[in-house]
């Protein structure tokens, strides 16, 4: 009993501080847009390589571009308040529909990503720690700095280069196979067979990080009274390393990988444009690159959410972990 | 002479075979009239289109799919010279005040509604007032009439010689009255699902993946299209589209679907093919810009200078790594109307420091006579390597050149609207006419603050104007060339924009694909008689 009026604190303290956060958020980000130079008709007319002043007001006066910008800011408000995220001039569809069409895709790569960066990243920490100074914990450190030092398009693209160009066992890009109806099974494994390269690709930066964190985690706790005790009885040294170590040194790192849930939405706008994969990030960047604003608001909006709701998800957790918090 | 006469009755000879079903234009390749029924087609579509339908925005990816499902009155041989699509015949009156069009019989609509005259006078009206071109080419159009539903008369106030070069289906489709009349079109639903009477249907538009269109089993042409579905991809990442190309991923795309660097290693597998031909609709021109405001750009000794300094040649080999043909003159080597007269400014780094000198801008400490800031059109990668090769080829006659990046609304704002610029290295489609692609661009009634792709050097001449105003409206073909060429002769003298080389587009194709390039609007045609084999 007393755990759950702990946990329904957290999330009513969480509430309280997210509203005015996200509102802050908002007006923001759209002055923030609103800074840059250039808008949606700008963009259309130079993709177009021609235009007329006649043609550029209709385009303004049909994406709302021609009021005064407080005008706009207030409209989208008003809009907000009624659940809507507004219209998006260079799709032309409402912008909750596209982003909830590409929503799926980016938590699917950003699910498979991060499981994969913890697992493999907690697993190679764990073996550094344990043979902490010897020759396998030296391996890994070289690995997992050639991992974090490599930027993410450039593995992206090797492991095109290899997987799908030079022994095709993988598709380059995409996120399904498009023009064929699968279902159950077949579906299941066309849907992995996709995403593993991006996932993997996007990992990599991850692992290193997990893998380095829980390493000094696990070194740090080793030192502790419990561990010594948990010798002297004459446990395995393995089952101490896992059981009594590894379990204390999660706590520091659940708060990171909290904090990487909002950078890797970020993060995947570089592998979702080397994969062709139609995620959230290559939304936002190709939303920059159009000035199309209300879905650039709403990817913000959509994102800063997200990392709400993650750290809330990463309280709850360490409160599970580890009873002395909250 | 490529051009039409238009004092002549112009009934195609073709319209006659291609109602009856004949691969016509597919014979003109040279390719095997046998085609075999059957296959996907993957197409590269990069970036991603705003729309589906080229009434109100003519990106030219937004071309490229419009063109499947919208069809054109007319379509183009490489040469320009019209065929039939919509339209199976066509008439200008001697004046070039009346166009009379007569219509395909048994066309319908994807939703099975039958194709009229009404449908033809409706569009053009609709690209009269909110097609980014049309406001220009359709100026002079008085009324469509219709006498009766297989014909549609458009009649001009003033004759527009470029009118019938104008009509093709990216250029000018035809949209369906009962879908389009009532309410505002640009935000006709039908614009993300279009209906038209073209050889594919619409089917889906996954955003950031791909478009699918297929087989129309109902089209006016029968046997076409012999592909079952034709699918475009969207892959943002040059790099991850050569991948596609090697795995096969990809079998078609146009405008240059790869980086140039990567297209010597892709041509060498043995199932990728190059093609550069399905541009004219396009022809691009690649050329330095100058802000004829500025204090030192004024000066034409010192754009004399400039021109002297850039080695055009240089501009062919390594900008364009060799895919261009060197242009001095705004209306390219491809146009019937280029000034073949006129050679490029020589290359002479002597001249241009006597220029420099002469205009007052002696080297000063450190060899630097003034400091410009060059911008270039971020879309692609050419004119960066252009915008480079320029900062080089200055430094070597003492103008110190500072290149400046930004992306294009930045650029077009800061040029167009703001006019915060010195020079630039842009490139600008010409397209099918002077009229149309090169008048804007020196016509001083064309500087229209906030408007890309007008006026931007401020160039100001009124026998310039009153040339290509001559040119806009004169039918006799020949008097037309010496208008355009005095027109050449004038700006090619007065500089106000160096003309450098005309880049040739290329589409990179896997061999299975066959006949995708058969008229002058290459890809963004109907593709209605590609086939695949094997």
């Amino acid at each position: 009993m007393s755990r759950r009026l702990r946990f329904s604190t957290i999330a009513r303290r969480t509430a309280w501080q997210a509203l005015p956060t996200v509102l802050g958020i908002v007006i923001l980000n759209f002055f923030l847009l609103k800074l840059m130079p250039g808008d949606a008709a700008d963009v259309i007319a130079g993709e177009s390589g021609s235009a007329t002043a006649e043609t550029m007001q209709a385009l303004r006066a049909k994406f709302g571009l021609d009021q005064p910008v407080l005008h706009q800011l207030w409209t989208y408000l008003s809009h907000l308040a009624h659940f809507s995220l507004g219209y998006s001039p260079r799709y032309d569809m409402p912008v909750m529909q596209l982003i909830l069409s590409r929503l799926p895709n980016t938590l699917v790569l950003m699910g498979v990503a991060l499981t994969l960066a913890i697992v493999v990243g907690v697993a190679l920490g764990a073996v550094m720690a344990h043979w902490a100074g010897k020759w396998p914990d030296r391996v890994l450190s070289v690995l997992a700095l050639l991992f974090y030092s490599t930027p993410g398009f450039w593995i992206g693209l090797l492991a095109i280069v290899l997987f799908s160009v030079r022994l095709g066992w993988l598709p380059s890009g995409g996120n399904l196979t498009i023009g064929v109806q699968l279902h159950g099974f077949a579906y299941f494994v066309d849907a992995v067979r996709h995403v593993l390269l991006p996932a993997a690709t996007l990992a990599t930066f991850f692992v290193a990080i997990y893998a380095r964190l829980t390493r000094a985690a696990m070194l740090e706790v080793q030192r502790q009274d419990f561990v010594r005790t948990a010798h002297a009885k004459g446990l395995h040294p393995w089952r101490v390393t896992v059981r009594h170590v590894l379990r204390n040194a999660l706590m520091p790192l659940t708060t990171i990988v909290g904090m990487h849930f909002g950078t890797l939405l970020g993060g995947a706008a570089v592998t979702e444009t080397v994969f062709s994969w139609p995620g959230l990030g290559r939304l936002a960047l190709d939303a920059v690159m159009a000035r199309d604003f209300s879905v650039l608001l709403g990817v913000l909006l959509l994102s800063s959410l997200l990392v709400i709701v993650a750290n809330v998800v990463v309280d709850l957790l360490q409160a599970w972990l580890d009873p002395r918090i909250a | 002479m490529a051009g039409l006469n238009r004092r002549e009755f112009l009934i195609s000879s073709g319209a006659a075979l291609a109602a009856a079903g004949m691969p016509t234009l597919a014979l003109a390749q040279g390719e095997s009239a046998t085609p075999k029924r059957g296959g996907t087609l993957n197409v590269l579509i990069n970036p991603e289109p705003p729309v589906l339908v080229s009434i109100f925005q003519t990106t030219g990816p937004a071309l490229a799919v419009s063109s499947k499902v919208l069809e054109g009155l007319l379509a183009y041989d490489f040469d320009l010279r019209p065929q039939p699509q919509l339209a199976t015949a066509w008439l200008v009156s001697p004046d070039g005040l009346k166009y009379t069009f007569t219509l395909r019989q048994n066309v319908k609509w994807h939703d099975g509604q039958p194709f009229s005259s009404e449908d033809v006078a409706f569009s053009i009206d609709l690209l009269k007032s909110v097609h980014p071109r049309g406001r220009s080419t359709f100026a002079n159009v008085t009324r469509v009439s219709t006498p009766d539903a297989r014909t549609a008369v458009i009649e001009l106030s003033k004759p527009a010689p470029y009118l019938l070069k104008a009509l093709s289906a990216g250029e000018s489709p035809i949209v369906p009255k009962h879908l389009y009349a009532s309410g505002d079109p640009l935000s006709n639903p039908h614009n993300n699902s279009p209906i038209g009477t073209g050889p594919y249907r619409f089917k889906s538009w996954t955003r950031g993946a791909n478009i699918v269109y297929e087989r129309n089993p109902d089209y006016w042409a029968p046997g076409k299209p012999y592909i079952d579905a034709l699918i475009y991809k969207v892959i943002p990442d040059a790099a991850a589209r050569s991948a596609a190309f090697e795995t096969g991923a990809l079998d078609l795309g146009g405008e240059n679907p790869v980086p140039l660097t990567d297209l010597p290693r892709l041509t060498q597998l043995p199932q990728l093919t190059v093609e550069t031909r399905g541009y004219r609709f396009l022809e691009p021109l690649s050329e330095v810009d100058f802000n004829l405001d500025h204090p030192i750009l004024k000066d034409l000794r010192v754009r004399q200078a400039i021109a002297h300094a850039i080695n055009p040649q240089i501009v062919q080999r390594t900008v364009a790594y060799g895919y261009a043909d060197i242009s001095p003159t705004p209306i390219t080597p491809a146009s019937p109307y280029h000034d073949a007269k006129l050679a490029p400014y020589a290359f002479d780094i002597e001249t241009a420091e006597k220029l420099l000198d002469a205009a007052g801008y002696p080297r000063k400490d450190g060899g630097v006579r003034f400091s410009l800031t060059h911008d270039y059109l971020p879309y692609g990668d050419m004119y960066q390597r252009q915008a480079e090769y320029v900062k080089s080829a200055l430094t070597k006659v003492g103008i110190d050149v500072t290149v400046r990046s930004q992306d294009l609304p930045a650029f077009l704002k800061r040029v167009y609207a703001d006019r915060q610029f010195d020079f630039t290295s842009i490139g600008v489609n010409t397209l099918f006419d002077p009229s149309v692609g090169v008048q804007r661009l020196y016509w001083s009634k064309n500087i229209r603050l906030g408007v890309p792709f007008s006026n931007a050097p401020h160039y100001s001449n009124p026998e310039v104007d009153r040339l290509l105003e001559a040119a806009a409206v004169e039918t006799d073909e020949g008097k037309r060339v010496v208008l355009y060429q005095q027109f050449q002769q004038i700006v090619y003298r007065d500089l106000p924009i160096l003309n450098l080389v005309a880049p040739r587009m290329v589409t990179l194709a896997n061999r299975r694909v066959h006949n995708h390039t058969v008229t002058a609007q290459g890809l963004e045609g109907n593709l209605a008689d590609v086939y695949l084999s094997a």
